[in-house]
């Protein structure tokens, strides 16, 4: 692994929109198999991150190395099949089908499959690994009861679940969580930070967590950045950032006046 | 210089009427999220009202536009929306598209059922202070008579109006507002739909002012002269990015006369003047498609509220029992074995015809099913590719004396690579700009290759030869030969459509109509999946063209040009775009009401124009069931049906869904 051995390199990222500087001269890294937090208030440019990450957006300026590859440039499928996963803030599900269908394009889009031939000749059949695989994502994310039900019949709650099954599907070497427990209430926010601790710590998947709930933060990540309009305000543990009194003034002073 | 003007004053009264139209093109997107292809066949339907009681009924110019455009547009385009477009305000961009395009074909088709076929010669106009004959001034040494005085300055107080009624005054603004969302805006006490219908009266009346307009600038008028009016339209309105009124309108006068300067230098035996002239509107709207990037952005769902709307419904075969699943099943394949039975043996020759007709299109229809029912994108130009593969094959046959049926796999092959050329340049645009690509597509090898004698023989056609196939068997009257031959294709073109479906390429299809943002950050190329779709479609297309030629036995330019184009799409949609046999049921079903309305009513209403006008109000059902007419009904009745007889096993499919998400860890 080649930058210093980071899995995940920021140098300098800048992203603005028309005169608004979204995101401005990011730089931190994330190192295999850790979990990272990225955390501030409304925005600050967390998303917009995330997105000049996963290639959705280009950065005007600074480098994004993955995995000792420079992704400049390259399109959002490509870096996915890189090993970058990514759940989104406002949930994007593939309507109509089935969640076990929706691990099934993970699968086979994570080996870059989907060869008109090989349908036209009936060899798109689903493997006996490839549904074990599928088996054991259902099972590690805890939807397996959900497998062959359409998305349409599902509850936001479920349908983030899904998200996170289907990013996990693709056996990301890191996973870019987007506010993964919008809309979910206090059990299934836990849940969902259980499973997030276990996919790091049985699977060895890096995390970049964006939350606004502290607690899971607090429960999931071994690290935080903090960022507040488009740049970056700390770095450090998570006791760390949350003692800055910068940080407490931007995010945290916020929330102590509300 | 003078000879310049001179061209360009003849082109401002055609630039002006296409500004009209392009105008309201604008202000309905703008004001309903609607972009509607069907002003052209109102402003059609406006002056062939005109017409007809100027022409027939001695009335005079001001009488018959009191009642052709003050009251027929205004109603029409209430109508339009009380009845319609109010009805799929929430709707995906691609059923408002089909419903216009519905409308769009419907509407001219209904005008000779009502009327008969007429033909239609606008000398008068709508003003009586402007006489047609007189010429009032010369302009450069242009004489400017009633008609071009009348469209100037009709069009300049029009538009005039219109801008004040936009910027000034509290229901413009409350019509920008509209737009985001009818929904959100009626939350703060405004009447949203209120506001929206007034948009679609005065695009209406606007539309058919046009029409009345436009048509003494011809005198003897047909329907085909107005599909100019609409792409110009199209064309300046793509310019205005849909937004700026009056950049489409100053667009739309810049079109027109630049057409008519460069009628007035260029040499009418040219090259230029027979092909580069007529294809002038889709090159300016090929241009704004592939160099205005905000022309990708269309579909972006702007309405904050589209999060409340509920999923589309399954289709009924996915939704149904697993007995009633193998008894319909059975069922369809004992029709299908009673259908082969009965076309061998007892059905007459006439008929024979009808349903080879039926199977060759559905052939053709199939390439819509995957295009749209799979890909969710709308292609506008698949008679298109069906008429490349006839005509390439024709053209093998004729030039190498290569058999029919191995030029049209040659043709198959062509079909599909200017399908995967179109889909490399709409690589970047969906929905609406796919649709308009594909459109312009059409219209521009209507004007040149399908306009070209030596590669489509002239308007009528080139004659099939029964040496160009080996045998005259295609040819005998009992048609038992063509009907083996079309339904061997067939199976194996529905074979290869539910293989793609069920595989990879379909399931990645199918994740993209979900979510092409997801689909991509999974790994997905989605650019390659729509190439591969694109291609598979132009090939099945090139396909189904050949043999429906070969059962007309001829290949005929008429039969494959961009009017056809948009009846497919209406067909298909009208059954169902998703399933296969929605394909087939379309086909089968459009020859079989044809003939039946042939055989039945009087030759005056026209049995085909009666059928397309039945399937575009079929069509018009698209929006609230998107799964088409009769697939919504299969879906209905199997329920009904499942309720009487197997009620017990339906309930414990429903309890076992429902319960494993009550289990789940996130139920929501």
């Amino acid at each position: 692994m080649a930058d210093g051995d980071h899995l995940l390199s920021l140098r300098g990222v800048c992203k603005s929109f028309g005169g608004i500087q979204a995101v401005h001269s990011i730089s931190f890294d994330v190192d295999a198999g850790e979990s990272v937090g990225l955390v501030g208030p409304n925005g600050a440019g967390k998303t917009t991150l995330f997105n000049c990450v996963c290639g959705q957006l280009r950065p005007e300026e600074g480098d994004v190395v993955f995995d000792g590859t420079l992704l400049n440039g390259m399109p959002t499928y490509k870096r996915a099949r890189l090993g970058i996963g990514r759940t989104y803030q406002k949930v994007e599900v593939f309507t109509d089908m089935s969640v076990r269908d929706h691990l099934m394009v993970a699968e086979r889009a994570r080996r870059g499959e989907g060869r008109l031939w090989r349908d036209l000749c009936n060899m798109s059949n689903p493997t006996a690994d490839e549904k074990e695989r599928v088996d054991a994502t259902l099972e590690l994310v805890g939807i397996t009861q959900l497998a062959d039900i359409s998305v349409n019949a599902l509850g936001l709650g479920n349908c983030r679940l899904v998200e996170l099954a289907r990013a996990l599907a693709a056996e990301p070497k890191i996973l870019l969580a987007d506010e993964p427990s919008s809309g979910l209430d206090l059990r299934e926010t836990e849940e969902l930070a259980a499973v997030l601790r276990t996919v790091q710590r049985e699977r060895g998947t890096a995390v970049l967590l964006v939350e606004h709930d502290l607690s899971m933060v607090a429960q999931v990540v071994d690290r935080a950045v903090v960022m507040d309009v488009g740049a970056m305000l700390a770095a450090g543990t998570f006791d760390e950032v949350m003692a800055n009194p910068e940080v407490r003034n931007a995010y945290l002073g916020q929330v102590d006046a509300v | 210089m003078e000879q310049f003007f001179g061209f360009a004053f003849t082109g401002l009264p055609y630039g002006c009427t296409y500004a009209l139209v392009a105008v309201c093109l604008v202000l309905t997107y703008q004001a309903t999220g609607v972009f509607n292809f069907a002003f052209g066949a109102q402003a059609f339907a406006s002056a062939f009202i005109f017409t007809w009681l100027t022409q027939y009924k001695n009335w005079s110019g001001f009488e018959a536009f009191l009642v052709s455009v003050v009251a027929m547009g205004p109603l029409v385009g209430y109508a339009f929306d009380r009845l319609l477009f109010r009805h799929i305000a929430n709707s995906n961009t691609t059923a408002k598209m089909v419903c216009s395009l519905a409308l769009l074909v419907g509407i001219p088709s209904l005008l000779p059922v009502i009327f008969g076929p007429q033909n239609l010669d606008a000398t008068a106009t709508i003003l009586p202070f402007f006489n047609p004959n007189v010429v009032y001034f010369t302009l450069a040494g242009q004489p400017i008579n009633g008609i071009d005085l009348s469209a100037v300055s009709v069009t300049v107080v029009v538009l005039v109006l219109l801008t004040i009624l936009l910027r000034y005054t509290a229901l413009g603004l409350q019509m920008r507002a509209a737009v985001e969302s009818r929904r959100l805006v009626q939350l703060d006490g405004v009447d949203g739909n209120g506001v929206v219908a007034v948009a679609w009266i005065v695009s209406s009346f606007m539309a058919s002012l046009a029409g009345v307009l436009f048509a003494p600038t011809f005198g003897a008028f047909t329907q085909d002269d107005y599909v100019t009016l609409t792409v110009v339209a199209i064309a300046a309105a793509a310019w205005a990015l849909l937004r700026s009124l009056p950049i489409a309108a100053g667009m739309a006068v810049f079109i027109g006369v630049l057409t008519t300067v460069l009628q007035g230098y260029i040499s009418p035996s040219s090259f230029f003047y027979a092909t580069i002239l007529p294809s002038l509107p889709f090159i300016f709207l090929v241009g704004a498609l592939l160099f205005l990037p905000k022309m990708r952005e269309l579909d972006a769902s702007r309405d904050p509220l589209a999060t409340i709307d509920p999923p589309p419904p399954p289709i009924a075969a996915a939704s149904r029992a697993p007995t009633m699943n193998r008894i319909i099943r059975t069922l369809w394949w004992i029709v299908f074995a009673g259908f082969c039975v009965s076309m061998l043996t007892w059905i007459p020759d006439s008929w024979t015809t009808v349903f080879n007709n039926g199977l060759t299109y559905s052939i053709v229809l199939l390439s819509i099913t995957l295009i749209t029912g799979m890909a969710g994108q709308l292609s506008l130009c698949q008679a298109t590719l069906a008429g490349v593969g006839a005509f390439t094959a024709a053209q093998l046959a004729t030039h190498l004396g290569l058999n029919l049926l191995v030029g049209g796999l040659v043709g198959a092959a062509l079909a599909a690579a200017v399908a995967v050329v179109l889909a490399l340049l709409s690589l970047r645009l969906k929905g609406l700009g796919l649709a308009l690509m594909t459109l312009a597509a059409a219209l521009l090898f209507d004007a040149t290759f399908f306009n070209e004698t030596s590669i489509t023989g002239g308007p009528q056609g080139i004659s099939v030869q029964a040496k160009w196939l080996g045998t005259s068997a295609f040819f005998n009257f009992n048609g038992h030969a063509m009907f083996l031959l079309s339904l061997g294709v067939l199976i194996v073109v529905v074979f290869l459509v539910l293989l793609v479906r069920k595989g990879t390429v379909g399931r990645n299809l199918a994740a993209m109509r979900g979510s092409e943002t997801a689909t991509a950050g999974l790994g997905v190329n989605p650019s390659w999946q729509r190439i591969m779709v694109f291609a598979l479609s132009g090939a099945v297309a090139g396909i189904g063209g050949l043999l429906h030629s070969l059962e007309q036995q001829v290949v005929s330019p008429t039969d494959w040009n961009a009017d056809i184009s948009l009846v497919l799409v209406v067909l298909v949609v009208t059954t169902s775009v998703t399933t296969v046999e929605g394909a087939i049921q379309a086909g089968i079903g459009f020859f079989v009401t044809e003939q039946v309305l042939t055989t039945v009513l009087p030759a005056r209403i026209g049995g085909s124009s009666l059928t397309v006008v039945l399937f575009a109000f079929g069509a018009l059902t698209y929006a609230a069931h998107p799964e088409g007419v009769l697939e919504y009904q299969k879906r209905r009745h199997t329920m009904r049906f499942e309720r009487l007889f197997f009620a017990k096993e339906a309930e414990a499919e429903e309890r076992k869904a429902a319960r494993a998400i009550s289990t789940s860890g996130a139920n929501g």
